[in-house]
């Protein structure tokens, strides 16, 4: 009997919780702590602003830390969908999560929005009506790399990145645009910290440019050795080597490098000055690339809730694809497998006061969709 | 390929081995006097970096920083062995590595409350910056080649430390008998101490001269930390000659490896998968050549049996 009692009790709470929860739950699973934490944070900081600026009670945002971990990142995602019964997950910085995620999450009728992560296997086969990525597919940056070498007139570039499925997507993406040479290709441990050997064979490749890729610390390592080594072969690399927290770490190093990115502080349409503005204000540093994808994922999913009712998924859907919201970006439009067409620009480092920081310089892409779109069948 | 290329890869590899060894001596040390096995060395060696970049970004001058590292290093290792690994001497080996372990997070988190989650900046001094050329035309980093000469001069201050002084002596002798050097009234409890903080200071150190040229960022001390226990394990635990050996070993292997095997492959396969065969097995090597030391050795090339 009382078990009973019990029950009807938390039935009756739980109704009255489902009937109040009119709004939007949002489950961010990031990394926040760990060496990636620098990327997780700004993603969260972006959204957050988003959702203040809206002013909106209705959404509530619940932030887990995925220690950059897909095992800990697939737990949160089963207790967000069934123990804290969310709408919509977004937040996962990483490829290597996202592939052990957002699968099981879309399969379960929840929708996701990747603020970062856009692995070739989501964009292509393994699409899905209720994926979308507000950032970008894996190889549009690199492509835009490759693109850009071509307009400087490089003939003879050597290419490297660390050995693991993003840093083979980056070389292939950079090959697919770039119609040179091969100076040579070198694939890098992951998490390599020491680059004295691949420094040294590009100086004996007798190449006239380097394209690399190398997140977060390997990128902060690899610029400070190269500009020690007495090499000075122009640099070229995707944004996030550049990104507003690793440039003050590498400091003078990195000046004058150019670097390819689907946004820049200096884009100009108010909402991105408003946002750069506004994230200033809010938390005391220049927003990256990784904020402004957080930023442009909280208004994505915001514009959409005017339109449908989050608990309709295919209505929502629909109007998530409209991507009818002001985005950083200028114009935005999601392709036919939810990823962005979007302009790839040419931005180069450089130095505002004390602070390093990206200048656009030119488009190396324009209404660039990826290749994997035509396999993708919705 | 050229001869030239080859000698500067050579020096490449020896630099990192001395690296390491800056690392792994105070690793070995630790483990050979103490029986501690240290996870958290790796931490005192970020905290060197943390300390350096802080205290060359306040002064402005690396050697100053430099100070710093060793300074802060140090008197984090004091901390830890009062507070903390004194309470494990008696314990086993698994008491030991979860208290250290604690202790890598507690560090992590810690410096990230402290210094936040962004790398942070630390470059080679002025004076050390930029490239020299060597004899035969080979462009070289100064900074390198100072790290050469600074592990050069550590390992023989260490062999003279060890093998000459009344400090060495007792070191010596509670490696092979700690109740016996305690019966002749020997101070082990501020032995320790001492040889602990020592350990810290050289990771401190390691940290300070790395992060200059690597990043200083949260985490960096993991995978030294890994790369560290291959070269003691090479080495013989407890020997710091092993450990010299071994890390120069490690380094060459390592750094000569990665060079050539992509070459080798490429004789008789296609450039592109001979690359990603090649990188592969490169980053395998020093794991083979350690379980191949220890087929032949399984104390290590000069631990005692």
């Amino acid at each position: 009997m009382k078990l009973r009692t019990l029950l009807a009790a938390a039935s009756m709470v739980a109704l009255a919780a489902a009937a109040q929860a009119e709004g939007v739950k949002v489950g961010m699973i990031t990394t926040l702590s760990g060496g990636g934490a620098g990327l997780g944070i700004d993603v969260r900081d972006g959204f957050l602003l988003a959702v203040k600026q809206s002013g909106r009670s209705d959404i509530e945002v619940v932030i887990e830390d995925d220690q950059q971990k897909p095992e800990i990142a697939v737990q949160l995602a089963d207790k967000m969908v069934q123990a804290e019964q969310v709408d919509i997950l977004t937040g996962i910085i990483w490829s290597n999560l996202a592939m052990a995620v957002v699968p099981s999450v879309t399969a379960q009728g929840k929708i996701y929005l990747s603020p970062n992560a856009g692995p070739s296997a989501l964009a292509g086969k393994g699409c899905h009506p209720n994926y979308f990525n507000v950032a970008w597919q894996n190889d549009a940056l690199h492509e835009g790399a490759g693109a850009y070498a071509n307009d400087a007139g490089f003939k003879n570039t050597f290419i490297l990145a660390p050995n693991y499925p993003a840093g083979q997507d980056a070389l292939t993406g950079f090959k697919r645009f770039f119609k040179g040479n091969l100076a040579g290709e070198i694939y890098t441990k992951l998490g390599q910290t020491d680059y004295a050997a691949e420094i040294a064979q590009i100086r004996a490749s007798g190449a006239d440019s380097v394209f690399f890729f190398l997140p977060g610390g390997m990128g902060i390592s690899f610029l400070k050795q190269y500009a020690d080594s007495g090499v000075d072969l122009p640099l070229v690399g995707p944004a996030f080597s550049f990104d507003q927290g690793i440039l003050q770490a590498v400091g003078a190093a990195a000046l004058g490098v150019k670097n390819t990115s689907q946004w820049g502080k200096d884009i100009d349409n108010p909402t991105n000055a408003a946002f750069v503005e506004s994230f200033q204000a809010e938390y005391g540093r220049l927003p990256s690339l990784y904020a402004s994808q957080g930023f442009d994922t909280a208004n994505l999913m915001i514009s959409a809730m005017g339109k449908a009712d989050v608990a309709d998924t295919a209505a929502f859907s629909a109007a998530l694809k409209e991507a009818d919201f002001a985005s950083t970006r200028g114009e935005f439009a999601f392709g036919p497998n939810n990823h962005p067409v979007q302009t790839i620009y040419v931005r180069e480092v450089i130095q505002e006061g004390d602070v390093f920081t990206n200048r656009i310089i030119g488009t190396a892409l324009t209404g660039h969709t990826d290749v994997y779109a035509a396999d993708c069948k919705m | 390929m050229s001869i030239l290329l080859l000698i500067e890869q050579i020096l490449n590899g020896l630099q990192f081995g001395l690296m390491l060894f800056l690392i792994s001596a105070g690793l070995t040390l630790i483990f050979g006097v103490m029986g501690i096995i240290n996870l958290a060395h790796g931490s005192l060696y970020m905290v060197g970096a943390f300390a350096a970049a802080a205290g060359a970004a306040a002064t402005g001058s690396f050697v100053l920083g430099l100070a710093a590292a060793l300074m802060a290093a140090a008197i984090a290792g004091v901390i830890v062995e009062v507070l903390v690994i004194r309470r494990l001497y008696d314990r086993d080996h698994l008491d030991q590595v979860l208290a250290t372990f604690a202790l890598i997070l507690i560090f992590s988190e810690g410096t990230r409350w402290v210094f936040g989650s962004f790398p942070l900046y630390l470059d080679v001094p002025d004076f050390l910056s930029g490239a020299v050329t060597l004899p035969g035309g080979i462009p070289y980093p100064l900074y390198r080649l100072t790290i050469i000469l600074i592990g050069l001069a550590v390992a023989a201050g260490l062999f003279l430390l060890i093998a000459k002084t009344r400090v060495g002596i007792r070191i010596r002798a509670g490696e092979s008998d700690r109740e016996m050097i305690a019966a002749l009234g020997v101070d082990i409890s501020k032995l320790y101490t001492l040889v602990f903080a020592l350990g810290a200071g050289l990771a401190g150190f390691a940290g300070a001269l790395v992060g200059a040229i690597q990043s200083v960022q949260v985490g960096m001390g993991e995978p030294m930390l890994i790369l560290a226990f291959v070269t003691i394990v090479i080495g013989g635990i407890g020997s710091i000659k092993g450990a010299f050996v071994g890390a120069i070993l490690v380094g060459l292997t390592d750094t000569l490896g990665r060079f050539l095997l992509p070459v080798l492959f490429g004789a008789f396969m296609e450039p592109a998968s001979a690359n990603s065969v090649g990188s592969a097995l490169a980053s395998m090597l020093i794991y083979i050549l350690m379980a191949g030391v220890l087929i032949f050795r399984p104390t290590g090339l000069y631990g005692k049996a």
